[in-house]
C-alpha cells in the first residue's frame, strides 16, 4: 500500500538564548534536511564568530544582518521530512519588538512549538508565545523545555517548569499542550530517547511531531467557496464557458450541490467540477477547483459561494482581535483597505476595546494608541458587508488584512470574533 | 497513478497562488528558464486556468549560454501548448563578449542575468513576475515571501519585508513598482522530481544520465559544451544535471540516474544540495547581495 504523506507546518517560538535555532538546525540535522555542502560554507561562517564546530543558529539565520547580530529578525521556513510526513517550519523571533513576525509564522501553523530555558523555567515570553498561539486557533502546542543538560537533566526541574506553565496555561482551554524535556544542543530527546533521562516516559519530539494532527482536517463552518477569478473560454474546443476558480475552505460540495452566492444570495446548482485539469465530482477542504452553475448570474471576485440554507453571518460591523505590524501607529481616522477572502472593501476603526499588555497579558481599556506589535480588540465599520465566520469557526473566512493605501503596506492582522 | 496527497496539496496551494497573480496585477509574467522548476511551473499554470489557455506570456531571460537542448525543448514546449513566449537578451553585453571568464561570475551574471531581466520587466511594463524559487534552495531565499515586493528599482529590501499571513496576499504596489511571486515557496527538490514523476512533466534530456564529455575545474564538472573554451583535460564520465543554467557554469554530478524514479532516489537521498553545481552561488557576493540587486 502507498504511504500517505502528509505535510505538518509548525511554528517554533522562543529567542535565541532559549537554543530555538539551535533546535531546528538539529532537526534539520538529524532528519537530513540539511546538506553536507551548506554546512561546509557554514563552518567558514562560524569561524567569523570564532566558534568552534557548527553553529547550528547559522544554519537558519538567513540574512547577513541576522547572522552579525546573532539574532532572528524575521520569519524564515525550513523544510524536512521523515517517511511518514513533509515538515514545514516556520522559524519565528522571539522577541517582544518582534511579535508580528511571530503572528505572521504562526497564521499557517497547525501546530507551536514554545521553548523554553531550563534554567530561566516559564518567562513572561513563554506566555506571550502561548497566547499569541491561542489567539491564531493553533490547537496543538509541544512546549519543549530545552538546555536540560545544563539542570543536570534533572527531573525536579522539568517538572517545575512544566506545572507552572499549565497552570497558566489552563485559562486558554487549549486542549492539547505536551511538555518535554530536551537538549537540543546534544540532541537529547529529539530524535531518539534520551540515555539522561530514563525518567521520561514519553514521545520523543519527531514522534510528537509525527503524530499531530494537521489543521487542514479541522472542523469547518460549512461549505465556503470564496471566488478567486471567473474563467470565461469560448472557442473551437469549449463553447461558452463559465468557470469560477476558488479555493474551498470549508465542507465539501459535489455536482448537484445547491449553492447560495453572497451577497447577492441568488441560488444555483454546481454543474462541473474541475480540478487539477480533470473533471471530479467532489470537491474536498483545500482543493483548488474551477466550478460551473446551471444558471447566468452575476458573480465575481470576491463573492462567496456556499451550501444553500447554511449562511455565514453577513455584516458590514465586525469586532476583531488584531496585531498591529507597521511602524506607523493606527490612525483611527483613517480609511484602510480590508483585505478579507479576495475581497477588498475599506474600514474605519470605531472603536478600540482594549489592548493587550503583552508583559501580563491583562486587558488594558482606555487606550489611545497601538504601535507596532501591539494586539489589540477593534470594533470596525466596513464601506461594504462581508460574509465571514468567526475565526474559531472558520480560520480563513474569519481573517483579514488592513493594508495602508498611501504606503501599501500590510499594517494589520485580524481575526473575527 | 494516484497523486499523493502532500503534492495535491502542494498543488492547490500553487494554484491558489497563480489565480491571486491574475487577479491582482494587471500585466503578469512568468518568467520561464526551460529548468525542471520551471517545466513544473508552467504545468500548474495549465492546470490553474483549464480549460482556458494559460492567461499571461512567458519570459525567458537568455543569455545565449544556455545548452542547446534547453534551446530546443523551450521551443517545441512553448509551441504544443500555445503558449506566448518572450525572449529578452542584453544584446549590448553579448555584442561585447560578456563571458564568465572574461568578466568574472558575478559581473557576467549581472549583466545577462539580473541587468537583462530587469530591463525586460520595464520594457514591456510587467508589474508581476512569476518566478519558480523554491525557499529551500538556498538560505536567503528561505526568507522570501510568496509576494515579495520591488522597489520602482527592482530591487529587494529583506529587512523591510511586508508581513505575509494566512493566504492573504498583498498585491498593493504603486506604478513602477513590482512584486516576484513564488508559488513553489513550499516544495523542496524532492517533492519537484516527485510531481514530475507522477504527473509525468516533460524536462530537459540533460537531467537524465548519460556519457557526456566534461572538463574538471576544480570540484565542479563542467560540460564541454558548444559554447564553453576548453581548457583543462576532457574526460568522458556518464553524468547528469541537477539544475540547469549557463553551460560554461553549470556543474554535473556523476550518476547513473537514467529515469525518472532514479532521479527521484537521488534528490531524496541527496546528501549535497542542487545549488552546489551552480558557480554563481559561490564567492563572496552572495544570493542575498545578488537577490537585493533584483536577480530572481
Amino acid at each position: 500500500m502507498k504511504s500517505e504523506v502528509d505535510i505538518l507546518r509548525f511554528a517554533t517560538a522562543g529567542s535565541v538564548d532559549d537554543g530555538k535555532s539551535t533546535l531546528i538546525g538539529r532537526l534539520l540535522y538529524d532528519a537530513q534536511g540539511v546538506f553536507i555542502d551548506q554546512l561546509e560554507s557554514l563552518k567558514g561562517t562560524s569561524d567569523k564568530k570564532e566558534n568552534s564546530g557548527i553553529d547550528f543558529a547559522l544554519i537558519t539565520d538567513g540574512l547577513k544582518a541576522e547572522r552579525e547580530q546573532g539574532i532572528t529578525i524575521d520569519v524564515a521556513y525550513r523544510y524536512f521530512s521523515t517517511p511518514r510526513r513533509k515538515f514545514i517550519i516556520a522559524d519565528t523571533p522571539g522577541h517582544v519588538q518582534y511579535t508580528r513576525n511571530m503572528f505572521t509564522g504562526a497564521s499557517n501553523s497547525d501546530l507551536a512549538i514554545i521553548l523554553i530555558d531550563a534554567r530561566k523555567g516559564v518567562l513572561q515570553q513563554s506566555k506571550r508565545h502561548l497566547y499569541i498561539s491561542w489567539l491564531l486557533g493553533i490547537k496543538q502546542i509541544i512546549v519543549a523545555i530545552n538546555k536540560m543538560d545544563l539542570v543536570n537533566y534533572e527531573e525536579k526541574t522539568f517538572d517545575f517548569i512544566k506545572k507552572d506553565f499549565l497552570s497558566i496555561s489552563q485559562n486558554l482551554k487549549l486542549p492539547k499542550i505536551d511538555v518535554i524535556p530536551i537538549s537540543a544542543l546534544n540532541g537529547d530527546n529529539i530524535i531518539s530517547k534520551s540515555n539522561n533521562m530514563k525518567w521520561y516516559k514519553n514521545q520523543t519530539l519527531i514522534e510528537l511531531l509525527e503524530r499531530a494532527e494537521p489543521m487542514n482536517n479541522k472542523e469547518t463552518s460549512g461549505m465556503r467557496f470564496p471566488v478567486q477569478l471567473v474563467n470565461r473560454v469560448d472557442n473551437e474546443n469549449t463553447k461558452d464557458y463559465r468557470g469560477f476558480l476558488g479555493t474551498l475552505v470549508g465542507d465539501e460540495f459535489s455536482i448537484g450541490t445547491e449553492i447560495n452566492v453572497l451577497p447577492s444570495n441568488f441560488n444555483a446548482k454546481i454543474t462541473k467540477i474541475i480540478k487539477s485539469g480533470l473533471e471530479v465530482d467532489i470537491a474536498k477542504i483545500g482543493d483548488s477547483v474551477s466550478i460551473c452553475l446551471d444558471k447566468e448570474i452575476d458573480i465575481s471576485r470576491g463573492d462567496m459561494i456556499v451550501k444553500h440554507g447554511d449562511l455565514p453571518q453577513i455584516s458590514n460591523k465586525i469586532i476583531a482581535n488584531v496585531c498591529w505590524m507597521d511602524s506607523e501607529p493606527m490612525n483611527i481616522k483613517k480609511k484602510y483597505l480590508f483585505k478579507h477572502c479576495n475581497k477588498i472593501t475599506k474600514c474605519i476603526v470605531k472603536d478600540l476595546v482594549y489592548k493587550i499588555d503583552m508583559e501580563t497579558l491583562e486587558q488594558q481599556k482606555d487606550v489611545s494608541c497601538i504601535e507596532m506589535n501591539d494586539v489589540c480588540q477593534v470594533s470596525l465599520t466596513l464601506l461594504k458587508s462581508i460574509a465571514y465566520d468567526t475565526y474559531s469557526k472558520n480560520q480563513t473566512t474569519g481573517a483579514f488584512i488592513l493594508i495602508d493605501s498611501d504606503t501599501n503596506n500590510t499594517v494589520a492582522a485580524g481575526t473575527i470574533s | 497513478m494516484s497523486k499523493s496527497k502532500y503534492l495535491e496539496e502542494l498543488e492547490n496551494e500553487a494554484i491558489f497562488i497563480l489565480r491571486e497573480v491574475v487577479a491582482e496585477f494587471e500585466n503578469p509574467v512568468m518568467l520561464y528558464s526551460v529548468g525542471k522548476d520551471s517545466s513544473v511551473m508552467l504545468h500548474l499554470a495549465q492546470k490553474a486556468f483549464f480549460p482556458a489557455k494559460i492567461p499571461f506570456p512567458l519570459l525567458h531571460v537568455d543569455t545565449g549560454y544556455k545548452f542547446k537542448e534547453m534551446y530546443e525543448f523551450r521551443d517545441s514546449l512553448v509551441n504544443s501548448i500555445g503558449a506566448e513566449l518572450i525572449v529578452h537578451r542584453n544584446e549590448e553585453a553579448i555584442a561585447n563578449g560578456a563571458h564568465p571568464s572574461k568578466l568574472g561570475v558575478a559581473k557576467c551574471c549581472g549583466a545577462l542575468k539580473t541587468q537583462a531581466l530587469l530591463d525586460a520587466l520595464e520594457l514591456n511594463k510587467f508589474d508581476a513576475a512569476i518566478g519558480g524559487a523554491r525557499r529551500d534552495e538556498e538560505k536567503s531565499r528561505a526568507k522570501e515571501r510568496v509576494f515579495s515586493f520591488r522597489d520602482s528599482f527592482g530591487q529587494w529590501d529583506p529587512k523591510a519585508q511586508r508581513p505575509e499571513l494566512w493566504n492573504i496576499y498583498n498585491g498593493s504596489i504603486d506604478e513602477g513598482e513590482s512584486v516576484r511571486v513564488f508559488p513553489l515557496s513550499s516544495w523542496t527538490e524532492g517533492d519537484i522530481w516527485n510531481y514530475i514523476k507522477e504527473e509525468d512533466i516533460q524536462i530537459v534530456p540533460l537531467y537524465f544520465a548519460k556519457k557526456r564529455k566534461i572538463i574538471k575545474k576544480d570540484k565542479n564538472l563542467i560540460p564541454l559544451d558548444y559554447s564553453t573554451n576548453s581548457e583543462g583535460n576532457v574526460e568522458e564520465l556518464l553524468c547528469r544535471f541537477r539544475t540547469l543554467g549557463c553551460a560554461p557554469c553549470t556543474g554535473a554530478v556523476e550518476s547513473s540516474a537514467i529515469t525518472i524514479d532514479s532521479i527521484v532516489d537521488e534528490a531524496i537521498t541527496a546528501t549535497r544540495s542542487e545549488r552546489e553545481t551552480r558557480i554563481i552561488d559561490h564567492g563572496s557576493n552572495s544570493m542575498e547581495d545578488k537577490k537585493k540587486e533584483g536577480y530572481f
